[in-house]
């Protein structure tokens, strides 16, 4: 992030302006990937003058960076009405789309409009593991089709690998994909619980090798021996700090209006169809609750080891039961990062993997002579 | 030079104000830019149609204490800055601000 976006992000924080905003405009989708979060029936969504007054609003509440999501956003008839009514307010615009309803067409409406950036979900390079992740076959050539539509309107695409079980071998072949089709690329390790509470699409997630395996890359990570350190010695100042924008200069809103503090903190924090954006976003209280929390608050978390280096996430901390709590998939990945076990983790019952290590121990012993095992006894 | 140069917002920009400053990203490249807060005045007064001297001479001369001179300096300089990055549109004739970004001479 530039000095500028840093000092813009924290005069937000200042002046407490939401940034950032992320609009789903609909959850029904053309792919039904088997880690999505989402119930994809339209249970009553905002109609297009319910967007465009939202939209309204929030440009006057000071929101620049607005992203739209979903769901598969080209779903929506209106798409391209909301977009041009988005633009002409001047935001920020950025999309998040599996891209497949875009030809080049829609690739050419969508450089007219002035959009910032298209972040597209590729699985895998090979098509039968990505169509098996969206369960929609033709899906990967249809989507790289897209991006060759984009790129050829000149507009800036990133590629969003999202690693679990099904491909995580195949993210240097999605990397070599975007770096030949001239797109940036980014990996998301963390396979997040539904929205509705359902954490059994967690059984997805990568275990601790694979993620060892992905932070000691230095094609992703930059830096193997800086990204993996040993966590710094927490100070003062970092127990001041705030986990993250959400609910500071971030939120989300959903197509159903429902305003929550980020898309990964589920905490209904009001509704725009029965109450003013900016009302909700200075007086709910749930976020106001948000908002006073810093990592001295946190009961585990602020005597943890990670404290000054984590990456905890709130929203996943309160999916796990207690927003104060610890974020375990974030204590896996500092415990994958630096082979240093949060508090949170040593806090609980042995994990199976060091079970498997006491018996393979107990076999060597047996392997012993019957005099050293004597004196082992 | 800077007589008769009339500058309108193109619309290929993302702005947005926050507090007294204007918070502007480029649709060409990207560039994010702050205007302070007399640069933002001019930002708001570009609508092509009054000159570049004019602004200046009304909105910021008399509402600060500057010199005349070194205020056009400025503004000449700020308005060649944010025409290199698509943000301005400049003119030695009045232009028409249109939605789509396009001058009307």
């Amino acid at each position: 992030m530039s000095a500028l976006m840093q000092e813009m992000n924290a005069k937000a924080l200042r002046l407490g302006i939401p940034l950032s905003v992320q609009l789903d405009l609909t959850y029904r989708c053309n792919e039904r990937c088997v880690h999505c979060y989402l119930d994809h029936d339209d249970h009553g969504e905002m109609t297009t003058p319910e967007i465009r007054s939202l939209l309204d609003q929030l440009a006057e509440a000071g929101v620049f960076f607005l992203t739209m999501s979903g769901g598969e956003i080209l779903l929506r008839k209106d798409f391209f009405d909301i977009l041009e009514y988005a633009r002409a307010l001047l935001f920020c615009v950025k999309l998040k789309t599996n891209a497949i309803l875009i030809r080049e067409r829609q690739a050419d409406r969508i450089r007219s409009l002035g959009v910032d950036s298209i972040q597209i979900s590729i699985y895998s390079h090979r098509p039968e593991i990505h169509d098996a992740i969206t369960k929609v076959p033709g899906s990967l050539r249809r989507s790289v089709d897209a991006i060759r539509f984009l790129r050829a309107q000149g507009l800036k695409v990133i590629i969003a690998n999202v690693l679990m079980l099904q491909n995580i071998h195949d993210y240097p072949g999605v990397k070599a994909l975007a770096a030949d089709l001239g797109v940036e690329f980014t990996i998301d390790p963390t396979i997040t619980p539904r929205m509705d509470g359902d954490r059994s699409i967690l059984s997805l997630n990568i275990n601790q090798a694979s993620l060892r395996q992905v932070f000691r890359d230095e094609a992703l990570v930059g830096n193997v021996e800086e990204f993996c350190a040993p966590p710094k010695q927490a100070d003062e100042d970092d127990l001041d700090v705030l986990p993250c924008s959400a609910g500071h200069s971030a939120c989300y809103v959903s197509p159903y209006g429902d305003v929550y503090p980020c898309v990964q903190f589920p905490l209904p924090s009001g509704n725009v169809r029965r109450a003013p954006f900016l009302d909700i976003w200075r007086h709910s209280d749930q976020l106001n609750e948000v908002r006073s929390i810093t990592a001295r608050d946190l009961p585990s978390c602020s005597q943890c080891v990670h404290l000054a280096g984590c990456s905890r996430c709130p929203g996943l901390a309160y999916m796990e039961g207690n927003m104060r709590g610890p974020s375990s998939q974030d204590c896996e990945k500092s415990f994958a990062r630096t082979g240093i076990a949060s508090k949170n983790l040593l806090s609980r019952k042995p994990p199976v993997e060091a079970l498997i290590h006491i018996q393979a121990a107990r076999e060597t012993v047996q392997e012993l002579p019957a005099s050293s095992r004597i004196q082992a006894q | 030079m800077n007589n008769h140069r009339y500058v309108a917002r193109s619309s290929e920009i993302a702005a947005r104000r926050l507090g007294n400053e204007m918070m502007i990203m480029s649709g060409r490249d990207s560039t994010l830019f702050s205007l302070n807060e007399v640069a933002t005045i001019i930002w708001e007064a570009a609508d092509g149609l009054t000159a570049l001297d004019e602004i200046v001479e009304r909105r910021i001369c008399q509402e600060f204490d500057v010199e005349l001179a070194e205020a056009l300096r400025d503004a000449d300089a700020l308005a060649d800055a944010l025409a290199e990055h698509g943000i301005f549109l400049i003119s030695d004739k009045p232009l028409q601000y249109s939605p789509s970004g396009k001058e009307q001479k």
